[in-house]
């Protein structure tokens, strides 16, 4: 049943990234529960921009959870209080009327806030640049079908596959750890043949490009399992220990 | 190997190892002092002391244990530091509302500096006093081991005598908890650390943890318990 519900907003405002930021106040008033939290985001930044003050910036592509551009740090949990749904995805239904939503953005050394609500995301870049693809040489298109491949390595990989490079790992994570991504981006190659070619070459380089860049040392906690919103799992972080491990005993 | 071990994973490794090998050094210890509770006036134990005392295996053992625990005190404020880094200086006003994170994963240090702070203690309490600086109550003891009379220190005197102290039980108490959720915790994620586990494994690895972890630090609080409570020196 749709309803419109007002709300206290406490947004993060940054003017950039190297002056201080400070949480402004805002209201806003019949807000359908039918609508996205960005929508709501909108809302408020139309209204924001018929007084003659600066729109909020957040994030955002796709708007159906499949690009992972939203971010946002909603009551206490990376896309806000629902599970395995990006924040685009989060309906207004999940609050009551009356009630304060605290909105920030993403906290983790590695993710510097640029402006706002926006954080650069740039190093998860790099890190997938520092081997995560396949090397493609050309020649004839070869046959799909001449690999076989197990349903459950298939299927793993393919749950791998779904990270969508977010970053609500790290920012749940209270060791800023890419490891969650990091350990995604590798399995879901080195579970397949064309991927296990360059498998350890990968595993190597990608750690090595995600410490460089300064994120921590997981340790297992396993928040960022819980906070993804494609449900990726931490299995795939022991995969990762495997693979990297077991490249460098090579060496 | 120095390129693997700087690195973030070559790190966890070393305090993942460290971690099996101090959860391994455990069950044997708990397996001896458990011979404390057997009501024959501490001579089996004595046997066993003076078996872990003259051991030659025991002997290697002894400073690989101070470098395994030395290790892993070493790197764990090391990367406990590092996270702290990583993590940045900025804080969510909005809290951490994140569900089925558990306490004891995400204080790790603090309850390394309980047991540490234990471990001292029950160094100076025992170690130093039997393999340093001698202690009365230590005075030799004649008892038969397999047919043969044997002159042994008389271990279990001592224990028995620090345990008649009400706070040392307690302290005792406290670091067994300590324990239990530091290893309830640390057993699932060295396992994980080293790459062992995966959806099903993990599961295991959990349940696994928990029993060893509550068996072994109640195990050690009990064991003082009950000597307070029961062996009473006449
Ligand atoms: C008998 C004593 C101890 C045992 C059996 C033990 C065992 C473990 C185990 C199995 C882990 C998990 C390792 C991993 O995740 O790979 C761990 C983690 C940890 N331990 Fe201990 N520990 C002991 C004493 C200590 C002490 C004295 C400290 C002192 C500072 C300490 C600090 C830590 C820290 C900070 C971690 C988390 C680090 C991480 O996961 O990377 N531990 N411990
Ligand atoms: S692992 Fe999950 S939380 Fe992390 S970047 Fe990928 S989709 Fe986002
Ligand atoms: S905007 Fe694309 S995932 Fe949310």
């Amino acid at each position: 049943m749709e309803n419109y519900i007002n709300l206290t907003l406490k947004v993060w405002r940054q003017k950039n990234a190297r002056e201080k930021g400070r949480f402004e106040t805002y209201q806003v008033k019949n807000i359908s529960t039918d609508s996205s939290f960005l929508e709501m985001l909108d809302i408020l930044n139309e209204q924001l921009i018929n007084e003659g003050q600066e729109p909020v910036a957040f994030d955002h592509d796709c708007r159906e959870g499949i690009c992972g551009m939203c971010s946002l740090y909603i009551n206490g949990r990376p896309h806000g209080p629902d599970d395995d749904i990006t924040t685009c995805q989060l309906h207004m239904r999940k609050f009551k009327n009356g009630e304060t939503i605290w909105i920030e953005p993403w906290r983790s050394a590695g993710f510097p806030v640029i402006k706002d609500l926006i954080v650069n995301r740039t190093a998860f870049d790099q890190i997938i640049a520092a081997g995560g693809y396949v090397s493609v040489n050309t020649g004839g298109v070869p046959d799909a079908n001449a690999i076989p491949i197990p349903k459950d390595d298939a299927d793993e990989a393919m749950d791998a596959a779904s990270c969508i490079g977010c970053g609500a790992c790290v920012a749940a994570c209270k060791n800023g750890s890419a490891m969650l991504f990091v350990s995604a981006k590798v399995s879901q190659l080195a579970l397949l043949p064309q991927g296990r070619v360059e498998a350890a070459r990968r595993a190597k380089n990608m750690v090595a490009k995600m410490d460089e860049l300064g994120f921590g040392n997981c340790t297992n906690t396993g928040a960022c399992e819980v906070e993804c919103p494609k449900g990726i799992s931490v299995a795939n972080i022991a995969r990762l220990n495997r693979e990297f491990l077991k490249a460098k005993l090579q060496d | 190997m120095s390129n693997l071990l700087s690195s973030s994973i070559g790190k966890k490794l070393l305090m993942g190892l460290s971690g099996l090998f101090l959860m391994m050094f455990l069950l044997v210890h708990l397996t001896v002092n458990a011979l404390l509770l057997v009501p024959d006036g501490g001579e089996f134990y004595n046997a066993a002391a003076h078996f872990m005392a003259t051991n030659p295996f025991i002997k290697v053992m002894e400073p690989m244990l101070a470098i395994g625990f030395l290790v892993h005190i070493l790197w764990g404020v090391k990367l406990t530091l590092e996270n702290q880094k990583a993590r940045g200086n900025s804080r969510y006003a909005s809290g951490n509302k994140t569900t089925g994170v558990t306490w004891a994963s995400q204080n790790m240090l603090v309850l390394g500096i309980t047991i540490f702070a234990f471990l001292v203690l029950h160094i100076a309490q025992f170690w130093v006093k039997m393999k340093l600086v001698g202690d009365p109550r230590l005075e030799g003891i004649d008892i038969t081991i397999g047919g043969v009379s044997t002159h042994v220190e008389n271990a279990y005197a001592l224990v028995n005598y620090t345990f008649s102290y009400l706070w040392v039980v307690i302290v005792y108490i406290i670091a067994g908890v300590g324990l239990a959720l530091h290893l309830s915790h640390g057993f699932w994620s060295s396992f994980q650390t080293i790459g062992f586990s995966n959806q099903i494994w993990r599961q295991r690895l959990s349940v696994l943890g928990s029993i060893y972890a509550w068996v072994v630090g109640l195990g050690f609080a009990l064991i003082a318990l009950l000597q307070y409570l029961f062996y009473q020196p006449v």
